[in-house]
C-alpha cells in the first residue's frame, strides 16, 4: 500500500516536472485551463471537468470513521472510479502547508481536496482549485452561510462537508435558583443575569463568562463575533476593512471592558477552547462561549464533568439593540485543477456532500452537515439535541474575513485584539492600528 | 588524511615506464586521485550543504507578487528586488519585528547557555563521584534530554497552564503562557532543564580522563575540594567544556520548537529568528523567508568564529590530549 503510494508519488512529481517543462516551452498548458477566461461570475461547466479514473481524497483525519463508510460506499459503485483517502496531520497550518506545496508543484496526487472554510479565498484566488459548475450542487437546500463561505467573488469554489458555529453554553440551575428563566440575548442581559447569579452562596468564586481570547485562530473568531454582534463587520461587501467604525469600537470594547471589569476569570487571556471547556465543566464559570464539539464533554456521565443535565445552549449574546452573530467554521471539498480525472473528482464530491450521505455519516460523526433539513430532522435532533439551537446561530453566522491573504490578515487581527485585551492598548487605538495593517495587506 | 591514502594506494612507481620524470607527474597524479577519492564527500557537501545556501540567497532576491487582477486572482511570477528583502528588514513594522526577534534569540542563547553551563558542570561534578546509585543518577539527568522537545514543550505547557502545577506550587497565579518577562522565563526554564543534561554529560566525558593521580597528589598538598576544582578540574575540562558550549551556542540560536509548542507562535516576547522565518514561508513570502534564515546563518557563522578565535574552542579535538600530557608531566614532576 505505502509502497504503491510512494511509487506514485514518484510517477506524479515527474508529471508535474513534465508538464512544466512543457509550460515553459509555451504550451501554455498547467494552470492556464484551469483559469477561466472571463472575468466576475466564471462558474465551469460540467463538460468542463474530464477524464475519469482512481483518484485521491486528501482530508483532515477521519478519526470518527464516518467519512471512510462513505469511501467505501462509492468505492463499491464505482470498480474504475476507486478513491484513496490521503490523511493529513491534525495541525490545520501543517495541513494547509502541504496542499499549498502539492498545488505548487502542480502535482496530481491530490485530486480533491478537504478546506477549511477560511482558505477559500487563498485557494481560489491562486487557481489551486477549480470554480464548480453552477448546478453542480443543491446549494439552495443548504444553509447560505455555508455556501457563501465556500463562494470566492460570487463563484462557488467548494461543496460544503460540515459546518460549525458557535454556542453560548449556560447554567440552567444557577439561572433558575436566581429566578432567571430564558438564557440572555444580549451581553447586557449576561452581565445582568451574572450580578443575580454571583450574589448566590453556591455560585461563591465563579466567573461570569470564558471565550477563546489566547493569540490564536480561536481569538480572531471571538473578535470577528464581537464585532458582527455589534452590528460590523471586519471586511465590508467590497471587501474593503471597516474596523475603524462605532461598531468594531463596540465588539472589541465589550470584550475588553470584560477584562477590566472582572467578568472573564483573571488567567481567560490564556484561554482557548480547551481551558474554557474545563473551567465551565468544573463549574468556575456561568457562560461559555465554544463550539458544538465541547457537548460530548459536558454531557459525559464518568463523573468528568460536574454540570451534566444543568446546562443549557443558546445563541451568542448580541452587543447593545443587535443579535448575536455567530463565526462560521467547518469544511469544504474543492477539486484540485492538476488532477486528471476532473469528471470522476466532480462526482465524487457530489456524492460524498449529498444529503444522503450526510445523514449516513451522523450515526458517527457529530459533525453538523450542511443541510437545515438535516439539523431540524426529529430523528436526528434526538441524537444530538444542539443542532436546533446551531441551526438558530448559523442562520446568522457570518463567514471570517474572506481574504486570499488570510494568514497575514488573522496574524495582525490577533495581535492588535490581544494588545486591546490584555490592556497594552486601547480599544480605539487598537482598532486604528488594525485597521492600518488590513489596508495595507489588501493594498497589495 | 585522505591523501596520505591515496599516495599509500598507489601503485610503486617501478611498475612505471621508464624514462619519465617521477616527481612533477607523481604529484599532480597524486592530486587528481585524492580529489577523485574527495570527489563523493564533496558532492554530498556541496549537494546538502552549498546548494540549500546558495538557492535560498538567489530565492531572497526576490518577491512573490501579491496583488489581485481584476477578476481576483493572484498575479502569477516573482520580481526581482535585489537587497529589498534584506533592507525591509530594517524599517517599518517588519523590521521592529525583525529586531525584537534578533534580540529574544541573542537573550534566549546567552541566557540559556550560561544557566546551562554552571548546572550541566554540577550535574558532572555530581555524577563524576563514586556513590551508591551512581548509574541511576545518571540514567535520570539524561531523560530530559531524550525526551524529543516538542513534547517536553508540551509537558512544560501543561505545568505551566494557569491552573498548572507550577502555579499551584509556588502559590501563586502567573499567566506563564501570556506575553510578558514570564514567558520569557517559561522558555528559559524550560530548556535549561532540557539541555543542561547535555553539557553535563560532555563535561563527565571530559573529566573521566584526568586521571586519578593528579587529585591524590592534590590532596596530598592539601588542596581542599575548591582548590581541586579550580586549578585541576576545570583546567583539563575546558577544552571539552568550550566545544559543548559551542554546540549550545549554536544549537539556542536557531530555537524554534521549544517556545512554538511552550508558548506558541507570534507572541513577541517569544519569536525567535527561526520562528520568524517559518511564519514568512507559510505565508508562501518565501523571498522574505529566505532573507531571514541567511541572516540567521549569517548570525551564526559569526558566532562560531568569534568563539573559536577568542577563546580557542577546539572542534578537532587535537589540543586537548596534548593538554592532557602536559598536565600529566607537570604535575607527575611537581608530584615527585
Amino acid at each position: 500500500m505505502r509502497q504503491r503510494r510512494h511509487t506514485r508519488h514518484i510517477l506524479s512529481t515527474t508529471a508535474a516536472l513534465t508538464i512544466s517543462a512543457l509550460a515553459l516551452t509555451g504550451c501554455g498548458g498547467g494552470s492556464g485551463e484551469a483559469a477561466p477566461e472571463s472575468s466576475q461570475g466564471a462558474a465551469a461547466s460540467e463538460a468542463e471537468f474530464e477524464g475519469r479514473g482512481p483518484i485521491n481524497y486528501v482530508s483532515s483525519r477521519d478519526a470518527s470513521g464516518a467519512a471512510q463508510d462513505s469511501l467505501d460506499k462509492w468505492n463499491a459503485e464505482h470498480p474504475d472510479e476507486q478513491v484513496t483517502l490521503i490523511e493529513l496531520p491534525d495541525s490545520a497550518d501543517q495541513q494547509r502547508q502541504q496542499l499549498i506545496q502539492n498545488a505548487q508543484i502542480e502535482s496530481d496526487t491530490f485530486s480533491v481536496l478537504n478546506l477549511d472554510v477560511v482558505w477559500t479565498s487563498e485557494f481560489a484566488a491562486n487557481r489551486w482549485i477549480l470554480p464548480l459548475p453552477d448546478d453542480a450542487l443543491p446549494t439552495d437546500t443548504m444553509i447560505p452561510a455555508t455556501v457563501n463561505a465556500a463562494s470566492y467573488r460570487d463563484t462557488l469554489y467548494g461543496a460544503p462537508y460540515y459546518t460549525d458555529g458557535a454556542l453560548l453554553y449556560h447554567r440552567t440551575d444557577l439561572l433558575q435558583a436566581a429566578g432567571i428563566d430564558a438564557p440572555p440575548g444580549t451581553w447586557d442581559e449576561m452581565e445582568a443575569a451574572c450580578d443575580a447569579v454571583l450574589a448566590l452562596p453556591e455560585a461563591e468564586g465563579m466567573s461570569c463568562y470564558a471565550g477563546q481570547f489566547d493569540k490564536n485562530e480561536a481569538l480572531t473568531v471571538n473578535f470577528t463575533e464581537a464585532v458582527a454582534s455589534a452590528g460590523g463587520a471586519v471586511y465590508d461587501d467590497e471587501g474593503n476593512p471597516t474596523v475603524d467604525t462605532p461598531e468594531a469600537l463596540a465588539g472589541l470594547t465589550q470584550l475588553s471592558d470584560a477584562f477590566t471589569d472582572g467578568l472573564v476569570p483573571s488567567d481567560a487571556i490564556t484561554y482557548l477552547e480547551e481551558q474554557g471547556r474545563r473551567a465551565f465543566q468544573d463549574g468556575d464559570v456561568v457562560f461559555l462561549r465554544n463550539w458544538p464539539f465541547v457537548y460530548a464533554s459536558l454531557t459525559a456521565t464518568d463523573g468528568s464533568s460536574q454540570v451534566v443535565d444543568k446546562f443549557g445552549i443558546s445563541s451568542v449574546p448580541g452587543i447593545g439593540e443587535n443579535p448575536g452573530v455567530s463565526t462560521l467554521g467547518g469544511r469544504n471539498l474543492a477539486v484540485s485543477p492538476f488532477t486528471t480525472n476532473k469528471a470522476t473528482a466532480l462526482d465524487f464530491i457530489k456524492f460524498f456532500t449529498s444529503e444522503e450521505e450526510s445523514r449516513a455519516r451522523l450515526d458517527k460523526s457529530s459533525r453538523a452537515p450542511v443541510y437545515a433539513s438535516l439539523l431540524e430532522d426529529p430523528a436526528v435532533v434526538e441524537q444530538r439535541p444542539f443542532y436546533p439551537t446551531l441551526l438558530e446561530s448559523l442562520e446568522n453566522a457570518q463567514p471570517r474575513p474572506k481574504v486570499v491573504q488570510y494568514g497575514a490578515t488573522t496574524t495582525a487581527i490577533q495581535e492588535e485584539a490581544y494588545a486591546a485585551l490584555t490592556g497594552e492598548k486601547d480599544a480605539e487605538a487598537a482598532l486604528a492600528d488594525m485597521q492600518a495593517k488590513l489596508e495595507e495587506l489588501s493594498a497589495e | 588524511m585522505s591523501t596520505r591514502t591515496a599516495a599509500a594506494s598507489r601503485p610503486t612507481p617501478d611498475t612505471r615506464p621508464p624514462g619519465r620524470k617521477k616527481s612533477g607527474k607523481r604529484s599532480a597524479g597524486e592530486g587528481r586521485m585524492a580529489a577523485m577519492l574527495l570527489s563523493p564527500t564533496l558532492l554530498v557537501l556541496a549537494l546538502v550543504i552549498a546548494y540549500p545556501l546558495v538557492s535560498a540567497l538567489y530565492q531572497s532576491m526576490f518577491r512573490e507578487q501579491s496583488g489581485l487582477d481584476a477578476s481576483g486572482f493572484v498575479a502569477e511570477g516573482e520580481i526581482f528586488v535585489g537587497l529589498g528583502n534584506y533592507t525591509d528588514l530594517f524599517v517599518g513594522e517588519s523590521g521592529a519585528r525583525f529586531l525584537n526577534a534578533f534580540g529574544n534569540t541573542t537573550f534566549f542563547t546567552v541566557t540559556t547557555v550560561a544557566l546551562e553551563t554552571v548546572l550541566g558542570l554540577c550535574l558532572a561534578l555530581a555524577m563524576n563521584r563514586a556513590f551508591r546509585g551512581r548509574s541511576f543518577l545518571r540514567a535520570s539527568i539524561l531523560i530530559p534530554w531524550a525526551i524529543p522537545t516538542a513534547v517536553s514543550g508540551l509537558l512544560w505547557r501543561w505545568i505551566f497552564q494557569s491552573d498548572g502545577i507550577a502555579n499551584s506550587l509556588i502559590g501563586s497565579e502567573i499567566l506563564w503562557t501570556a506575553e510578558g518577562l514570564t514567558a520569557k522565563m517559561a522558555v528559559i526554564i524550560a530548556e535549561v532543564w532540557k539541555t543542561a543534561p547535555f553539557i553535563g554529560l560532555l563535561v563527565l566525558a571530559g573529566m573521566q580522563i584526568i586521571p586519578e593521580e593528579i587529585y591524590e597528589a592534590a590532596k596530598i598538598d592539601g588542596a581542599g575540594f575548591w582548590r581541586q576544582f579550580r586549578s585541576i578540574t576545570l583546567p583539563l575540562v575546558k577544552p571539552t567544556l568550550l566545544v559543548a558550549v559551542l554546540f549550545r551556542l549554536l544549537d539556542a540560536l536557531r530555537m524554534f520548537d521549544l517556545p512554538f509548542v511552550l508558548i506558541g507562535p507570534g507572541k513577541e516576547s517569544v519569536e525567535t529568528l527561526s520562528m520568524l522565518a517559518w511564519d514568512e514561508s507559510n505565508q508562501l513570502r518565501y523571498g522574505s523567508a529566505s532573507a531571514f534564515a541567511i541572516i540567521l546563518f549569517l548570525y551564526v557563522a559569526l558566532v562560531a568564529i568569534v568563539f573559536v578565535k577568542l577563546l580557542g574552542a577546539d572542534v578537532a579535538g587535537t589540543k586537548e590530549v596534548r593538554a592532557l600530557r602536559r598536565a600529566t608531566r607537570t604535575r607527575k614532576a611537581k608530584a615527585l
